[in-house]
């Protein structure tokens, strides 16, 4: 009975963590799709110096473990920078960072299979290439990439737990820091597996069902 | 006389992909309210001229001309000129994420800044003149064929261009929804649009038509009216390229 009460003492503690975690999974998808839809827009019909400058930044954030680039931001480029910022602002930064090179490849496969006849089309009713882009192409890619992009979700979710690294209040590192405190690991550690299981669970249903909501007729998206 | 206007001037155009030179120097005049048909052989640059004329393909020499502007050399400008310059497809490219009525309104909204409200009242009018008005809110997924063209025709009016390129607008529709089209153009044409159509419709081309240019190896070798193109001996290329079909339409 031992470990239920110390669980029941220190879930409110616990719960606390699925706020930095959450917000490690928001910042890193909100700023992949921020930076994430440019930079595909910039490689599919950017000119040579922006592809290659692109195809730069995806190579270094693709390549390098996670863990790696969180040492790097947070004991290299901020304090370089003479910036003083919290872990969590760096877990947020690194895992969004991160989060735009991969996405960005989701959204450029999607951007690329839109027909060229859409393009066409667009430019012969007299749109600008940019508002083609916006008006035609873009609402169509994003249509195709969602279920591709839900995937990252889960991905970045699991990844955000080696914020634990750099102290980040995060679900990981608050299990920690109770199972040193009382000793009691299996059980605390498979209460925060369980929290990680429900968080993916439904936030895959929420953006399930953000697919099924614009769902049109003809796209792919969420078919069964 | 207002009905002799040159609306549309295609200057001596050139233009090759890699070593082929698909358009060897075609050049016509288009009056306001006429319809010219394209026909000929495949790949002799029908369609390429088409979208020479427009720029969607970029002439390598030679210009155009939309009632005494030129179009080539027109830098930005091209924009504007091609909402006076409306295109048909052979494959339609509707936008496949908006509805019928989504597909005629969004150039109305986005490139001439009609408000909302307005391009919507215009956009089902153009429905209602190809017969649509009841397929506004379907998506082209959701469409025959010649729904769809008929679509993309409405798209095209809506701009209130001077002049519609039709290329080859029914070559991807079966027999009867290529009825529907061509009833639809037909109605067009006789209302006045100035159409330049390419086509291998011989029925709809000498019926409709008023000019037919003949078209082979990148140049226009016959033109004439469909009456001169039927009587006059000078047409023999033509004559023989029609008698094809006649050959395969059985005996």
């Amino acid at each position: 009975m031992g470990f239920l009460t110390i669980i029941i003492e220190w879930f409110p503690y616990l719960i606390q963590g699925i706020f930095a975690t959450l917000g490690l999974v928001a910042s890193a998808l909100f700023l992949g799709v921020v930076l994430g839809l440019p930079m595909a827009v910039g490689q599919v019909y950017g000119k040579r110096l922006v592809r290659f400058l692109i195809a730069i930044y995806v190579w270094f954030f693709r390549g390098l473990p996670i863990l790696v680039l969180l040492f790097l931001f947070y004991f290299g480029i901020f304090p370089g920078l003479g910036m003083d910022v919290s872990a969590f602002f760096v877990g947020a930064t690194v895992l969004g960072l991160r989060g735009a090179a991969y996405q960005s490849q989701i959204f450029r496969g999607a951007i690329q299979s839109v027909s060229e006849g859409q393009m066409i089309a667009a430019r012969s009713v007299g749109m600008t290439k940019l508002q083609s882009i916006r008006n035609v192409i873009l609402p169509q890619a994003v249509r195709v990439a969602l279920p591709g992009w839900s995937n990252e979700y889960p991905n970045i979710l699991t990844d955000s737990s080696i914020c634990y690294a750099i102290g980040v209040m995060e679900l990981m590192t608050r299990t920690s820091q109770i199972v040193s405190q009382t000793y009691v690991t299996m059980p605390i550690y498979l209460v925060c597996a369980g929290i990680f299981i429900l968080l993916n669970y439904g936030g895959m249903r929420a953006l399930h069902m953000i697919e099924m909501k614009i769902k049109i007729p003809g796209f792919g998206t969420g078919a069964a | 006389m207002e009905n002799t206007d040159t609306i549309l001037r295609v200057e001596n155009i050139h233009k090759s992909f890699g070593d082929l030179e698909v358009l060897k120097g075609v050049s016509f005049d288009v009056k306001k309210g006429e319809t010219i048909c394209f026909i000929g052989p495949s790949g002799t640059g029908k369609s390429t001229l088409l979208r020479c004329i427009n720029l969607l393909t970029q002439p390598d020499q030679g210009s155009v001309w939309l009632g005494g502007e030129e179009v080539t050399n027109s830098g930005k400008q091209i924009n504007h000129f091609r909402q006076r310059i409306g295109m048909v497809f052979q494959n339609f490219f509707l936008f496949d994420h908006l509805t019928a009525v989504r597909n005629v309104e969004i150039a109305l909204i986005k490139v001439k800044g009609m408000k909302p409200k307005e391009a919507r009242e215009k956009a089902l009018e153009e429905l209602r003149q190809v017969g649509m008005e009841d397929w506004a809110e379907h998506y082209p997924a959701e469409l025959s064929g010649g729904q769809a063209q008929r679509v993309s025709i409405a798209r095209a009016l809506a701009m209130d261009p001077d002049v519609i390129l039709f290329d080859e607008p029914t070559s991807a529709l079966d027999p009867e929804l290529t009825r529907e089209v061509l009833e639809v153009m037909k109605k067009l044409a006789l209302a006045g649009m100035t159409m330049i159509v390419v086509t291998h419709e011989m029925g709809f081309a000498c019926s409709v038509a008023n000019r037919i240019m003949f078209m082979e190896y990148g140049e226009i070798i016959e033109q004439g009216s469909p009456q001169e193109l039927m009587s006059d001996a000078k047409f023999e290329r033509c004559k023989n390229f029609i008698g094809q079909f006649d050959g395969v339409n059985g005996d």
